[in-house]
């Protein structure tokens, strides 16, 4: 399945757009926090993991699914939500603080939260995996359109709850993607010291479900084996597994100095980029121009900064507002 | 008083110059000595091995112990703190590391009902001599599933020992006694104590510590600042609040005695109940949830036991009972500070 020139489009935007966003929040992110970084100071405090680099597997994804789709992500998800249609304005105003936020600033940007698509994460490795089965089960039951998607990293693939929800998913036939983004890396841990076999995809065969693993980080490639996948659960015939390699710019938070991690490996980042790649295939391809890929991004750019500019006006909570929304 | 000059079982040290560490920096030498000393003892978790821990306490040993007993494991919480508990059993001295204690749910089974329970269904002939460690609080807005302390979740399960130290000369002395106890300890470690790069600390936690191997007994509270007029408990960060507000209240005339509690389980009551005879007021200090928590067990303990030694109604300062808040104006809100603890020894003057 190869996606149409439109759809190619928009997966370059969505990356470009992504990208832009992260080095926006990464900007503001290091406000007040110079010369002494303290995750504590500035008008972003907390912890902040980027997801440069990993934007062929949001778009390539996203590109396939609907506002009904539920789609439970992770510690590093701006991408994912980006491409899942989530509310720009509102998930930075969210990530900032802010009473405008999709959670009203009680979560910032661990949790991105948006019900108008379906968008859910949570910063407990693993834990995400069980409410996306979960939700298929609804579709199923309720005999409602959506499926649900977990994404998960490598290193998340190792965690209980992985294992546990990827049988019942199978055992139960049910509409569920999961979805293993392999930056090789979980904090400072490779994958070659944390994982026995290779290639995650071959575990899909001891759940009894369908497994692929796509090697190239190339948003058409992921677009067409996440195509085969959803197209299996709509159709009712069971979950899929499928491992992304992709790769990790930045450090696994901001302020990790990565110490870990080979100079060689840290000095290809450039070439390892997944954007400028796609632009240039893109226009060999004919289907956009230079132009036209400039005009993309400044379309683009335009988009984030008008989200960053509503979020840096917004209110603050409220001190009290803490106390609500505890129970509904 | 400073935190250190009180603190009490010091080593005879002869003709040593003071050396001021960070509590990151003093579990790494409490657990460097034990490792050397024992070659049952081993850490395993998640990025302990090059990357030194997240809390900064591992650096250095992979390099000097090798990754035989320094062992970077998968996300796999389930499986390596069950296999603490095995590996425990057969003699060796496991030290596990998760990171921050949000993360324990994963794995709790492992901990409440197998490192816990070990000893006492199996007679005392599985022991499972394991520490446990993890990173607790908040007030850098890392949310709800980052901030947490969770002390009264892990202290109300009986059969293992929840402590953590306030201060860097503590923190070796008691890292030493867990890992040569032969019960499961869960070490905690408050992050705005321990001496982080990226997190700001609270100076007090920094302070001299000796080069020795010395041990600070476990399940001993410490009166940190000795007064007449009102007792203020807390444990780790809010220790350092109530000497903050001792200071203030002594410009008022008001003399706050600080009781570090160290150890949750088993609670210091003795040490407590003695302070509180003497001052007649209480006021305990508390980072995790409010309700079934520590400041209800050191209430409770006072009043049955000694219901007359109090001058007025004890006072509770604790995080509410609600999920802990991203934003700053909300999260600072809820947690205790020390204006707080002002404010409530005022009121009962
Ligand atoms: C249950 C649990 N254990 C540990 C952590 C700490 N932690 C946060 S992210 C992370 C690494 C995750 O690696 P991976 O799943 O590969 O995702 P990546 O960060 O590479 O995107 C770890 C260990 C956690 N959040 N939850
Ligand atoms: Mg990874």
């Amino acid at each position: 399945m190869q996606p149409t020139p439109k759809q190619r489009l928009w997966m370059y935007e969505m990356m470009v757009k992504n990208r832009y966003n992260e080095a926006r929040l990464s900007a503001t992110y290091m406000e007040g926090k110079s010369p002494l970084f303290n995750m504590a100071n500035g008008p972003l405090p907390g912890e902040m993991h980027l997801s440069d680099g990993q934007e062929p597997c949001a778009v390539g994804l996203g590109a396939h699914l609907t506002k009904d789709d539920y789609f439970a992500c992770h510690h590093r998800s701006h991408a994912q939500a980006l491409a899942k249609g989530v509310d720009l304005k509102r998930m930075t105003a969210e990530i900032l603080g802010r009473k405008a936020g999709l959670s009203e600033g009680r979560a910032g940007h661990i949790h991105i939260f948006d019900y108008e698509v379906l968008f859910w994460s949570s910063g407990i490795i693993g834990q995400n995996m069980g409410p996306a089965v979960g939700a298929a089960l609804a579709r199923k039951m309720r005999g409602e359109a959506g499926i649900a998607i977990a994404c998960i990293g490598e290193g998340g693939a190792n965690q209980g709850g992985f294992h546990e929800a990827m049988n019942l998913a199978a055992v139960w036939k049910l509409p569920f993607i999961c979805v293993i983004e392999d930056n090789q890396w979980a904090v400072s841990v490779p994958k070659s010291k944390s994982t026995a076999i290779a290639s995650n995809a071959d575990r899909a065969a001891a759940y009894g479900m369908p497994g692929e693993r796509v090697i190239s980080n190339d948003p058409d490639d992921i677009f067409a084996a996440v195509g085969r996948a959803v197209a299996r659960a709509r159709a009712g015939e069971g979950p899929s597994l499928l491992e992304l390699q992709t790769v990790r710019l930045q450090g696994h938070f901001m302020g990790d100095p990565e110490v870990y991690r080979p100079k060689a490996e840290i000095a290809a980042k450039p070439e390892m980029d997944p954007i400028p790649r796609y632009r240039r295939k893109l226009i060999a391809a004919g289907v956009m121009t230079e132009i036209e890929a400039d005009a993309i991004v400044a379309r683009a750019h335009a988009e984030v900064d008008e989200a960053f500019a509503f979020a840096r006006a917004a209110a603050e909570p409220a001190p009290e507002d803490a106390f609500d929304k505890v129970f509904v | 008083m400073s935190v250190v000059e009180a603190t009490a079982v010091k080593p005879a040290q002869k003709n040593r110059n003071e050396r001021k560490l960070t509590i990151a920096k003093a579990l790494n030498e409490a657990i460097a000595q034990e490792m050397r000393r024992d070659k049952n003892v081993f850490l395993m978790g998640e990025d302990i091995g090059i990357l030194g821990a997240v809390w900064g306490y591992t650096g250095g040993l992979l390099a000097e112990f090798g990754e035989e007993r320094v062992r970077d494991t998968p996300i796999s919480e389930t499986a390596f703190i069950g296999a603490a508990v095995g590996a425990a059993n057969l003699g060796m001295r496991p030290i596990v590391e998760l990171m921050f204690v949000d993360f324990y749910g994963v794995c709790m089974d492992a901990i409440y009902n197998l490192a816990a329970k070990s000893s006492y269904h199996s007679a005392g002939t599985f022991k499972a001599p394991m520490v446990l460690t993890t990173a607790v609080g908040g007030g850098y807005c890392d949310s709800t599933q980052h901030s947490q302390c969770l002390y009264a979740t892990f202290a109300h399960l009986p059969g293992m020992k929840v402590v953590m130290p306030s201060n860097a000369y503590d923190a070796k002395g008691m890292m030493t006694s867990a890992i040569r106890d032969d019960n499961p300890v869960v070490f905690m470690m408050h992050k705005n104590l321990q001496g982080m790069g990226f997190l700001g600390t609270i100076q007090g936690a920094i302070v001299d510590v000796p080069e020795d191997s010395y041990t600070v007994p476990l399940g001993k509270a410490n009166v940190v600042r000795d007064g007449t007029d009102v007792t203020i408990v807390g444990l780790g960060m809010t220790v350092h609040q109530g000497l903050e507000a001792a200071k203030t209240l002594e410009k008022e005339g008001v003399s706050a005695e600080v009781v570090d509690l160290r150890s949750l389980a088993p609670l210091d009551r003795d040490t407590v109940c003695r302070s509180v005879q003497k001052t007649g007021r209480l006021i305990v200090v508390d980072d995790d949830y409010l309700s079934y928590g520590v400041t209800a067990e050191i209430i409770a303990t006072v009043t049955e036991r000694d219901i007359k030694s109090l001058k007025c109604p004890p006072k509770r300062i604790a995080f509410p009972d609600i999920p802990i808040p991203f934003a700053r104006p909300m999260e600072q809100h809820c947690l205790p500070n020390v204006r707080k603890i002002v404010a409530a020894a005022r009121a009962m003057m």
